[in-house]
This record gives structure tokens, C-alpha cells and sequence, in this order.
């Protein structure tokens, strides 16, 4: 058993527990923290799969910006903790049976299925100057260029979305309208009534 | 040579005409209608006669050929075509003369009837139907002819539509119909199963083969395929033809106007039973079952529908009854295979009986829409050339010596006599038999409209009074209006004095229907009853050949005449004449006396045997009660209640129970797809 | 040598995990968005396993594109959760009921 496979196994039972803590934390900011410590778990085990351009991204952007909006909303929010947990265990055995059918499934076509798929001539990782993020890069730039306009565009749509959901007028704000006040005219303000001076006696 | 061109030009003028009248009867105006209809008519007429000529002397051959193929299914053609032989022929004319003659006859009697237009498209529709009917050269055109001049015979029985009774009327002969033409329908199908064949050529050249064959109607019951089929198409004819027990309906359309009487329930449609089972000759030969049949429910129609012509005092029911008896006569022909007298006799029926249709319907205009004969008496005098016309028409009628209707209806008997087949000897004494009475009505009516004490100045005169404070112009209106008296103004007597002869639009075709009705016996008794006028259009098989026994004693029309008053029949009419006279003329008083004596007899015959009652009592209630019965269980129950109302229970029930697991809750959309998904995998992974 | 099955089998466990979790919270919608990216993770790790088993790249294209829409799916998710919450005063699921039929 090689440093390789003992790390994996050591890191893949961390990433475990982390997960079952997730799903069992009593308190969603303790979950959350238990999320954040399962992606670094999963950051050291991509690491260790070679694939270090996304550990890192997992790590930047999921633990340092997904994980911090989830925290943020967490705690800005005043949830009853009391009222959430009612009924935990209610599904607990239909979700446990669920997960050990989804288990019994992958592991029937992963052991018993036989997935025929040979390894294939490894990628230079090991030879001399060999970047995975270059690599990863030249493959997004060239290949995957539309597909990855189309993700800047679907991230930017999701900011646009975030923002307007979550945006809102409040009331007896005092403002001022800058493009009302300019396009003001004369006639908008005054109205000319023509009546009779005097009422005949 | 007989053009296709010409057959469908006979066809299609009374259908065009018809089309015309009926559809822009607005814009033609009455002149118009009745114009464009008598010459479609009349184009009919002249082109049929043509064709008569062609087949009768110039030799032509028959046509048989198809014009149009509607459609083919699993190899049954379904066409329109023609077949003309002399039968078709002989009866085009007679069907195009007959309607020609009522035709004109219509100017003058419907002269003030708002339906004018509209009269003259059914009478003109109605040629073109009959024309169908027997012009057809497969089954399906002669059921649609069939349909067809039904159809028209409904619309013209309920003409005067805002009548309770003729509404009542027509819807009884439809139905009626429909019960023969159920039967027709069944023995076109039987012939179908066995040929696969609807044309007529190809179906007699089968003949055989039918005949071989045998059905069960009834379990374990074996009858002959043609013997079914036969009474099948028979049952049809029983209802066309108005045979017992199927005759209710015609007395009831005497409702309709009298030229229609005339033209469709005395001359031509209803004898289209009697052209159809004399066409279908091959195959009524091949089973005596069938001709027994025919000839006994003939023979009973023969002689017990004329027994109620006795009782009737409506003019217009008396020939009626008179008709029913006639076609009896043709029926009896027929069930003794003397196919071509059954045509002859229907041939000289038409005309005396159409003759004495319009007749009686001249009288009603003379009395004002009055059918009452106990009303009527002593017209003679008033109106000769109706008198002398109905006249000729009744001794044709009672087969006198020398008409036309004593060539025929002499044969027919004499050919009863000669035949064989079981049920003959009741049928000959019923047609005897039937002579005497059909003389005895025919000269009651006759001498009860035009002889004796004239009954109807009284009747008239209390009528007057009674309308004169209403009627004041009606003195000068008398003078110079046609004494044509609206339907609509029916039984409101506008005019007063004494009745008078018809114009010549009634007059002209009762003098034209007299003459044939007079002679044409004469020239025509040798080449159609005895000669080989029919050729091969009709089938005789040698064992039921009674009018060849008859023929051998056929020496020409003078001779026959002469061997006719040595036999029993004529002096028989002679008799019921005489009867008549003495019990209507001589001793008035008479019949009310015997009436009462043979009270009994007397109440089954004013009731007509109890026929309709009957039908009432079994048919109409119990298919009312039927009704009730499908309505309450079928509709109410089954329809409304488990079908409609059912199905939308079970579809509210079904979505309460599905409104149930539509819980709005987010996790038990995601549970569903979850589970779904997993489940779906279990299946696909470790199947 | 990390062998693939190990890995796969990993991956299985860790989306079983999120299975259950959404059963156990399923009250708690911030907790069911983290169990939904923590299957997205269970998924990306497949597609990182195959990407080294054929030694082609394009499997890690695709964890890249699975994150991009994985965060635009919590901030929106997240932001949805705000108004949610300012509408109704709790992100209880058992109190969206509009659904109903």
C-alpha cells in the first residue's frame, strides 16, 4: 500500500464524517462548517487524483465564496432551530433505505458489473514542466471556448438574478429623481383656469 | 339502339324540375313551378315512350349497363346503371304517363295552397325516385329507390303539415314501411351473403346456387336460403304495397292532397312491391313456399280490405280500400307466377285507379272539401264528364266486359283457378268472391255520389247560414272565380248553389286516364298476357305455369270477352251492380237494417278488423313502454347516470386521491423524484 | 495508485450521504441546498476519477463547468431564501404550502 493509497483512505473516511456531520448537525452554521471541511477534505483527495488546478478552484471558490454566502445567509437569517429539527427522524428510515439502495446500486455496477474501463495512457503528469492548469486552460481557450463564454454569462445572469431578487425599495426613503427633476416643464406645474371675474348679482 | 344519354335524361328532367321548383319556387313563381315540372315530366314521358317504341318494334335490344360506380367494398360494387327491358319499359310509361296526368291535374286542384311550389318539387321528386326504382339494375338503386319514393310519400301524406292527422298519418306509414323495408333490407343481405353480388344479372344467373343452399334461422331449424330471402324481399313489397298486416297505412295517407292519392297510394308506388317481386321472378320461382306465401296473403288482401270499402263512407277511403283489394289482386297474380298478369293488371290499375282518384277528387272540389258521401248524391247531372269518367273507371274497376280491368283481373282469376300450388283453391274463392264485393262498393260509391236524392243542398245550405254573416262578397266572388276551392278556406263554404263541373285542368286528365282505362285491354291482353312481350325480364318454371293454361283458351282479345261471360266472375260483378243498386237506389233504408241486424260484423268492419287498434294496443305502447323503460334504465340510468355523471365521479374521486399526495410541500416533490430516480435505477442496474 | 473503483464507490457513498440528508432536513431549505452541493460533489468527483482512468482532460472541463453552475445555483437558491424569508419570517418548508391542490 503505497503513501498515495493511505492518504486517500485516510482523507476519503475524514470526508465521510465531515459529510454524515453535515446532514446530522443540529445547528445549520455548525453544518455549514462541516461542508467547508468536507471540500478541503475533497480539495486533498482531487489533489491527490491529480487534479490540482480544480483542488484549488474547489478551495477558492467554493470554500471562499460559496461556503461564506451560505454562512452569511445562515446567520443573517433567524431561523427556530426548535421548529426545524421537529420530525427529524421521521423519513429517517426511508431516506436510509433510499441511501443504501443508491449504495447497493453503484457498488452493483462499480464491483459486480465490471465497468470495463481500462486505464488509458496515463497524462504526462509526472514529466517535466507538465501544468494541469495550463493544460486545462488551453482545453477552455480552445475546445470549450463557447461552453465557456456560455458559463460567464450564466454566472453573470446569476449575479443580475441574485441582485434583483434580493434588492427592494423601502418606503419613506426620501430621494431625490434626478431625470424627473430635469425633464420638469412649465406647463406640468401650472394649469390656467379661465372663469368669470365676478358672479352677475 | 337505346342511348345511355336517353336513360338519363328520363331520370334526371322530374329530378332537375324538382330541384328547380323545390329550391327557387320563390323566384319561378307558381306558373313557373308547375311549368318547369310538367315539362321535366312530360320530357320523361316522351323519351320513355321512345324507348317503349324501340324495345316494342324496332327490335331494340335490352340495356343493361352502369352508369356510375358509387363505391366497391371487399368486391360488392355498389353502382347506379339501368336496366331496360320491356318490364322497365312498360312501367316507365306507365308511371311517367300517370304522373304526367296528375300533374296537370294539380294545377287545378291545389290552385289556391300556398304549397304550390313546393307540391309540385315532391310530385316531380317522386317520378324521379320511381323512375330509380324501376329503372335499377342492381339492388342498391332499387333501395334507393324504394327509400326514396317513401320518403316522398311521407313528405306528400304530411303535406298539409299543420293537420294533427296528417302528421299522424305519414309518421304511421313511414313506420309501417319501415317494418317491410326491414324485411327488403334482410333478404338484399341474404342475397349479398350468398353472391356477393348486388346486380341483378349476375345475382339470377346464381339462382341455382342459392337455391342449394340452406340456414338456420332458429337452431336446428333448416330452411332454404331462397325461400328466406324471398319472404325476406316479400315483407318488403307487404309494406310497399300495402298486403295485410301491413296495410294499415294507406287508408290513414288518403290525409295527403288527392292527386297524390292518385299518383303515389293507387297507381304507382305502391305498386312498386308488385314490380319488384314480378323482377325478382328467377327467384321467387325456385321456391313454392314463398308463392304460397304471396299468393295467400294476397288472396286475404284481395277480399278483406275490400269487405271495409262496404262500410267507408269518405269518398277518398272507399277507393282506398278499393286499392288495397287491387293490389291483393297483383299479389295473388304473382304468388300464382302469372308475373305478367300481376303487371298487366297493375298496368290498367293505374289508370282506372288513378282515373277514379281524380275523380273523387273532382267531386271534392265540387263539394267543397266535403268527402262524405252521405253528403253527396245526385252530382250527375251537375258534373257529366266526372260522372261518365268515374264511371268508365268503376266498370274497369269491376272488371266489366270489354274494359281493360276485366282483361286482367278475368286472367288473374282464371289463372288462380289453373294453379296448383298449395293455398290456390283459398285464394280462388277469395278472389271470386272479391269480385262481388269489389262490385258492390264500387257501384255503392257511385251511386251514392251521383244517383239519388241530392243530400248535400241541405248539408250546404245549414253550413251557409252559418257562415253568411262572414261571407257577404261571396255572392259576386261565385260568379267568375273557378269553383277550385282553397284547402285553406276548407269547410268554410264560400259558395253557395249548386255544384259544378271541375275546369278542364281536372277535366283533361280524367278524360285522357279514360280512355286507357276504357281500351287499351284491347290491344295489348294478346302481346303481354299470352304473347312473349316480357321475353326473358320475367322467369316462369314450367311446374308453376298456370297462365299457359289460360293461354291455350286465348283466341284474341273479342273471344276472350266472349268466353268471359260464359264464366262465373262477370255475372258475379253483374250481381254486386245490381246488389248496389237495389240496397242504395231502390230501398235507401236497407242497409242501416242490415247493419244493425249483423251488428257484430258490422262493428269488426267500421273498426277494420281491429288492425290499428291492435297495432296500438301491442306496438306503439309497448314500444312506448320499451322507451320508458330504455329511458329510465338505459338513459337515466346507464348513460347519465353510470357513464356520464359516472365518469366525472370517478375522475373527481380519483383526483381528490391524487389532490392528496399534491401535498405543496417542496420535500415531497423532491422525495418522488428521489425515490423515482433510485427506483428506477434498481430496475435498470439489477435487473 | 488510487484505484477508480475506490473512488467511485467513494462518490456513491458521499451521494447516498446527501440522499439521506435531504430526507432528514428536509425542512430546512439551507440545509437541503448544502446536501444538493454536496451531490454536486459526490458527481464531480466521477467525472475527476474518469478524467485520470482515460487520461483525457475533458472530465475535468466538466467538474469546471459543474461549479460555475453549482454557484450560480446557490446564489440564486440563497437569494431566492432571502426574499422567502422577509416574506414569510421563516424558511420553514413545511409552511410552503401554496402548492397545495
Amino acid at each position: 500500500m503505497t503513501l498515495t493509497e493511505i492518504l486517500f483512505y485516510a482523507f476519503s473516511a475524514v470526508l465521510i464524517v465531515a459529510a454524515v456531520g453535515v446532514i446530522t448537525a443540529r445547528n445549520p452554521v455548525h453544518a455549514a462548517l462541516f461542508l467547508v471541511f468536507a471540500f478541503f477534505n475533497s480539495a486533498i483527495l482531487w489533489l491527490l487524483m491529480e487534479a490540482e488546478f480544480l483542488a484549488i478552484v474547489l478551495v477558492l471558490v467554493y470554500v471562499g465564496a460559496v461556503m461564506v454566502l451560505f454562512l452569511f445567509v445562515v446567520m443573517m437569517l433567524d431561523i427556530n432551530l426548535a421548529q426545524m429539527r421537529e420530525g427529524f427522524t421521521r423519513y429517517a428510515p426511508l431516506g436510509i433505505v433510499i441511501a443504501a439502495l443508491v449504495v447497493i446500486e453503484i457498488g452493483s455496477v462499480v464491483w459486480v458489473k465490471q465497468l470495463g474501463v481500462d486505464a488509458a495512457p496515463a497524462l504526462a503528469t509526472g514529466a517535466e514542466g507538465y501544468s494541469n492548469t495550463r493544460d486545462l486552460g488551453e482545453l477552455l481557450y480552445t475546445k470549450y471556448l463557447y461552453p465557456f463564454e456560455l458559463a460567464a454569462v450564466l454566472l453573470l445572469l446569476a449575479i443580475v438574478a441574485a441582485i434583483s431578487l434580493t434588492m427592494r425599495q423601502r418606503r419613506g426613503v426620501k430621494t431625490q429623481d434626478i431625470a424627473a427633476q430635469v425633464s420638469v416643464r412649465a406647463k406640468d406645474r401650472i394649469r390656467l383656469v379661465k372663469m368669470d371675474a365676478e358672479k352677475d348679482a | 339502339m337505346i342511348q345511355q344519354s336517353t336513360l338519363l335524361s328520363i331520370v334526371l328532367a322530374p329530378l332537375i324540375a324538382a330541384l328547380l321548383a323545390g329550391l327557387f319556387g320563390r323566384f319561378i313563381g307558381r306558373v313557373g313551378a308547375h311549368s318547369v315540372t310538367i315539362a321535366g315530366v312530360a320530357i320523361s314521358f316522351g323519351l320513355s315512350a321512345w324507348v317503349l317504341k324501340q324495345l316494342l318494334l324496332d327490335g331494340a335490344p335490352n340495356v343493361n349497363e352502369s352508369v356510375y360506380t358509387w363505391l366497391v367494398s371487399d368486391g360488392i360494387r355498389m353502382e347506379v346503371g339501368f336496366l331496360v327491358d320491356r318490364l322497365t319499359a312498360l312501367m316507365m310509361v306507365v308511371v311517367t304517363f300517370v304522373s304526367l296526368c296528375v300533374h296537370v291535374y294539380t294545377i287545378g286542384y291545389m290552385h289556391d295552397d300556398p304549397g304550390y311550389q313546393r307540391f309540385f318539387s315532391y310530385i316531380s321528386l317522386f317520378t324521379f325516385s320511381m323512375l330509380m326504382l324501376v329503372m335499377a339494375n342492381n339492388f342498391m338503386q332499387l333501395f334507393f329507390g324504394w327509400e326514396a319514393v317513401g320518403l316522398v310519400s311521407y313528405l306528400l301524406i304530411g303535406f298539409w303539415y299543420t293537420r294533427p292527422s296528417a302528421i299522424f298519418a305519414n309518421l304511421k306509414a313511414f313506420m309501417v314501411n319501415r317494418v317491410g323495408d326491414f324485411g327488403f333490407v334482410l333478404g338484399i343481405a341474404g342475397i349479398v351473403y350468398f353472391t356477393g353480388s348486388l346486380d341483378y344479372v349476375t345475382v339470377f344467373g346464381m339462382r341455382e346456387s342459392i337455391a342449394a343452399n340452406t340456414m338456420q334461422i332458429i337452431p336446428g331449424l333448416e330452411w332454404q336460403a331462397m325461400t328466406v330471402i324471398c319472404i325476406c324481399l316479400f315483407i318488403g313489397a307487404m309494406g310497399k304495397s300495402a298486403q295485410v298486416p301491413l296495410h294499415v297505412w294507406l287508408p290513414d295517407s288518403m290525409e295527403g292532397p288527392t292527386p297524390i292519392s292518385a299518383l303515389i297510394h293507387a297507381a304507382t308506388m305502391v305498386t312498386a312491391g308488385i314490380f319488384m317481386v314480378a323482377r325478382m321472378s328467377p327467384l321467387f320461382e325456385l321456391s313454392q313456399t314463398a308463392l304460397s306465401t304471396v299468393l295467400v296473403i294476397g288472396a286475404t288482401t284481395a277480399f278483406f280490405m275490400g269487405l271495409l270499402g262496404l262500410v267507408n263512407n269518405d269518398i277518398k277511403r272507399v277507393v282506398a280500400y278499393s286499392t288495397l283489394s287491387q293490389l291483393g289482386y297483383m299479389t295473388v297474380a304473382l304468388g300464382v307466377s302469372a308475373y305478367s298478369a300481376a303487371i298487366f293488371h297493375l298496368m290498367t290499375h293505374a289508370f282506372f285507379k288513378a282515373l277514379l282518384f281524380l275523380a273523387a277528387g273532382s267531386v271534392i272540389i265540387a263539394m267543397h272539401h266535403e268527402q262524405d258521401m252521405r253528403k253527396m248524391g245526385g252530382l250527375r247531372k251537375y258534373m257529366p264528364i266526372t260522372y261518365w269518367t268515374s264511371l268508365i273507371g268503376s266498370l274497369a274497376l269491376i272488371a266489366f266486359p270489354g274494359t281493360s280491368g276485366f282483361f286482367s283481373k278475368d286472367a288473374i282469376i282464371a289463372a288462380v283457378g289453373a294453379s296448383h300450388i298449395p293455398g290456390a283453391t283459398y285464394a280462388y274463392w277469395c278472389v271470386f268472391l272479391g269480385v262481388f264485393v269489389t262490385a258492390l262498393y264500387s257501384f255503392r260509391l257511385i251511386f251514392m255520389t251521383f244517383h239519388g236524392p241530392e243530400r248535400f243542398a241541405s248539408a250546404s245550405a245549414h253550413d251557409h247560414a252559418a257562415h253568411e254573416s262572414t261571407h257577404v262578397h261571396s255572392d259576386k266572388d261565385a260568379g267568375h272565380e273557378p269553383d277550385v276551392s282553397a284547402h285553406n278556406s276548407h269547410g268554410a263554404h264560400d259558395h253557395h248553389g249548386a255544384p259544378h263541373e271541375s275546369p278542364w285542368v281536372v277535366t283533361l286528365p280524367l278524360i285522357l286516364l279514360a280512355i286507357p282505362s276504357l281500351v287499351i285491354g284491347w290491344f295489348t291482353i294478346g302481346p303481354v298476357l299470352f304473347g312473349d312481350y316480357f321475353g326473358n325480364a320475367i322467369v316462369v318454371s314450367e311446374a308453376h305455369n298456370a297462365l299457359a293454361h289460360v293461354a291455350e283458351e286465348f283466341h284474341g282479345p273479342a273471344s276472350f270477352v266472349v268466353h268471359g261471360l260464359k264464366t262465373a266472375p262477370v255475372w258475379i260483378a253483374l250481381l254486386g251492380v245490381l246488389t248496389a243498386w237495389f240496397l242504395y237506389i231502390k230501398r235507401p233504408d236497407l242497409p242501416a237494417k242490415i247493419a244493425g241486424r249483423f251488428s257484430a260484423i258490422y262493428t269488426l268492419l267500421v273498426n277494420k278488423f281491429y288492425f290499428d287498434e291492435i297495432y296500438q294496443a301491442v306496438f306503439a305502447r309497448g314500444s312506448r313502454r320499451l322507451g320508458t323503460v330504455l329511458w329510465r334504465a338505459g338513459d337515466v340510468g346507464l348513460i347519465d347516470g353510470a357513464l356520464v355523471n359516472g365518469s366525472a365521479n370517478v375522475v373527481g374521486w380519483f383526483s381528490g386521491v391524487m389532490r392528496r399526495m399534491q401535498s405543496g410541500y417542496l420535500y415531497h416533490y423532491a422525495f418522488a423524484m428521489i425515490i423515482g430516480l433510485s427506483t428506477l435505477l434498481a430496475w435498470y442496474v439489477l435487473r | 495508485m488510487i484505484r477508480l473503483e475506490f473512488v467511485l464507490m467513494l462518490a456513491g457513498l458521499l451521494f447516498a450521504l446527501s440522499v439521506a440528508g435531504i430526507f432528514l432536513n428536509r425542512k430546512n431549505v439551507i440545509l437541503l441546498l448544502m446536501c444538493i452541493e454536496l451531490m454536486l460533489l459526490a458527481v464531480n468527483f466521477n467525472f475527476i476519477a474518469f478524467a485520470r482512468q482515460l487520461g483525457d482532460l475533458d472530465g475535468q472541463i466538466f467538474v469546471f463547468f459543474i461549479m460555475t453552475v453549482a454557484a450560480a445555483e446557490a446564489a440564486i437558491g440563497l437569494a431566492i431564501l432571502v426574499v422567502l424569508f422577509r416574506e414569510k419570517k421563516s424558511i420553514n418548508v413545511e409552511e410552503l404550502d401554496e402548492m397545495k391542490g
